[in-house]
């Protein structure tokens, strides 16, 4: 267990540094290509007391939590 | 706990994130694309008949939070400078020119704003944010790129632009 | 005689796939480019949030800010009251009506630096019998050209357990979360986020009013200490090209107690003119009981439990709600909005003791709020 984490270790590092060869795809929706994802009807959660009181009724009801909020897509800008 | 143990690989990968060396865009000291494209007030426009004079080309749109902050002080910059023989280009990039056309009105945009609702300007200058900010000097060479917006870069373009007039 | 092996068998893998995919972001991370997220918007919203259903109405009003104070930094606080009137079934066939109040309280911190934008968050709520303060911290990570954020989150929650009218009680309720995501744009249109949250709970966990039912007698209820859950998350978002979206989310959840659960919901948004937006969405929720749940249990377990929250039942609920932009400007936006839900709840082994007949009701949930950001 320890020379195999030693070994992933070693070879995040390898990456990390840009020396690895990886052919990764390039970005295929560019920057001034998020109009559509820039639009609020567009976001994962809606307005935060909203998606908070939501959450709260269902908690207090149903057995099921977790995984309900998360980050992504939007403007992409700065 | 055994799932701790995540978060020391977590920093890790963060850590390698924040030390990203950035990629040239437009490549400096070499000549802009050229390109033509029609202006909200209607006639065309080729940037290579703005020879002759220092050019900021400002790449914006109306979902862009940081460059509608940004639009005020490009204004200022304009105004400021264009006796000096200084233009500022405003590129919009919308799907409707008419939502461009109604926020640069709202803004009180006083420089020339050219529709590239299709992306091909801003596809051939390869943006890598929005907004993006090139500065030409007077033979239409690339001599300063600005990726995003924060408060207090405009005076850096004001430096710059200053340097290019003389 | 069989050894059982102990829990800890599933976690030499679980860490290995872990560091496997540490490995590969580390890869996908040595090619993105240097770019630097926003700060979330500055922005005041001010709701009156409202509950009805099985007997149970709490309503009142909730209020947040949110403010950029330099560059990296943004401040958000918000206020949340609930005014509690119940008589549950629960309540009423077992106790009598009454009404409380809980305050919640929450402040909280962003912080960008380049590509990662990072969230700290404490809250407090109390109410008469219960204190839960929790510390959380999520770490959003953009990479790929931005198409792809990776979130990581850990929350921390203390809690503390009283009894009306028995100054005796005093119990604790730890919890721990812990969280990861990814989301994916999948192309200008479209975009995919996958979710995982581990919950451990420990100390009370039952309520201190609430009765079992073994042999058609009540005794006091009795949940295990330690709980521990899993969840996993898919959502999907796109945009449908006129001025419209359309959402999709699909979580299973499982834990410890032996309670699996599934919910799928769908929601259509669309845009009417510069100033209308319309929301439906309906969502299906279903869920099995819990290994020491028993409505009228036929044998004395160490572990019961009649509460109905870990029983047999599902779901349905239908939602709409409509949006309207009062003023837009660059400078601000200010938009009013109107949400109203209707739930059915089936239990499939929960007996109304009144009438005999299996549990249901409907609930209704209405959301009429303010919002702004400038």
């Amino acid at each position: 267990m320890n020379l195999r984490a030693g070994a992933v270790i070693a070879m995040l590092s390898v990456q990390l540094t840009g020396c690895a060869q990886w052919h990764m795809p390039e970005p295929w929706v560019k920057p001034y290509e998020r109009e559509a994802l820039a639009d609020p009807i567009m976001k994962f959660s809606s307005d935060p007391l909203s998606a908070k009181h939501t959450e709260h009724v269902r908690i207090v009801r149903e057995a099921a939590r977790g995984a309900t909020g998360v980050e992504g897509g939007g403007c992409g800008c700065n | 706990m055994r799932l701790t143990k995540l978060f020391p690989a977590v920093f890790l990968v963060t850590t390698a994130l924040l030390t990203q060396t950035a990629q040239a865009a437009v490549t400096l000291m070499t000549a802009a694309p050229d390109f033509t494209l029609r202006t909200l007030s209607g006639p065309n426009l080729r940037l290579q008949e703005q020879r002759g004079k220092v050019v900021l080309i400002n790449f914006w749109a109306t979902w862009c939070g940081p460059c509608q902050q940004e639009m005020p002080k490009l204004n200022q910059l304009y105004e400021k400078y264009r006796s000096a023989g200084f233009v500022l280009l405003g590129v919009n990039v919308d799907e409707d020119a008419n939502h461009a056309s109604d926020v640069a009105t709202k803004l009180g945009l006083k420089f020339p704003v050219l529709l590239d609702s299709e992306k091909s300007v801003s596809h051939l200058f390869d943006l890598a944010t929005m907004p993006s900010t090139v500065i030409l000097d007077r033979d239409g060479k690339v001599r300063y790129v600005h990726r995003g917006y924060l408060s207090g870069v405009e005076a850096e373009y004001d430096k710059k632009i200053l340097e290019l007039l003389k | 005689m069989a050894v059982t092996k102990p829990k800890t068998a599933g976690t030499g893998k679980r860490f290995r796939l872990f560091w496997k995919l540490a490995t590969l972001l580390g890869g996908v991370f040595g090619h993105s480019q240097v770019r630097a997220t926003d700060l979330p918007e500055d922005e005041a919203e001010a709701m009156f949030h409202y509950y009805n259903g099985g007997g149970v109405t709490a309503e009142g009003p909730a209020l947040l800010v949110r403010k950029k104070v330099a560059d990296n930094f943004s401040l958000s606080a918000g206020y949340y009251v609930d005014s509690v009137s119940n008589a549950s079934i629960d309540v009423v066939t077992t106790a009598s009506p009454y009404r409380e109040t809980r305050d919640e309280y929450h402040v909280g911190l962003d912080y960008v630096h380049r590509d990662a934008h990072l969230t700290l968050n404490f809250s407090d709520s109390t109410e008469p019998d219960y204190i839960a303060k929790s510390t959380s911290m999520d770490i959003a990570q953009e990479t790929f050209g931005g198409m792809t954020t990776v979130n990581v989150g850990f929350t921390r929650g203390e809690d503390q357990v009283f009894k009306h009218k028995n100054p005796q009680f005093k119990d604790f309720a730890s919890h721990w979360m812990y969280r990861l995501g990814v989301a994916q744009i999948l192309t200008p249109h479209w975009i995919v986020s996958l979710n995982g949250e581990a919950v451990s709970d420990e100390g009370f966990l039952s309520s201190p009013y609430r009765v079992a039912r073994v042999f058609g007698a009540a005794v006091p209820e009795n949940d295990p200490r330690t709980r521990s859950s899993r969840s996993v998350d898919a959502r999907l978002v796109g945009d449908l090209g006129s001025h419209d979206a359309v959402h999709l989310e699909l979580r299973h959840f499982w834990d410890n107690w032996d309670i699996k659960a599934n919910n799928l919901e769908v929601g259509y948004s669309r845009y009417f003119g510069e100033d209308w937006l319309a929301d439906v969405s309906t969502r299906f929720y279903s869920q099995t009981k819990a290994l020491f749940y028993s409505d009228n249990a036929a044998s004395d377990t160490l572990y019961i439990s009649r509460n109905r929250l870990l029983s047999t039942f599902k779901d349905v609920g239908l939602g709409g709600k409509l949006t309207y932009t009062l003023k837009k400007d660059p400078a601000y936006t200010v938009k009013l909005n109107g949400e109203y839900e209707l739930t059915q709840y089936k239990y499939s082994d929960f007996t109304d003791i009144r009438t005999g007949k299996l549990y249901s009701f409907n609930s209704n949930v209405v959301q009429l709020y303010v919002s702004a950001t400038f």
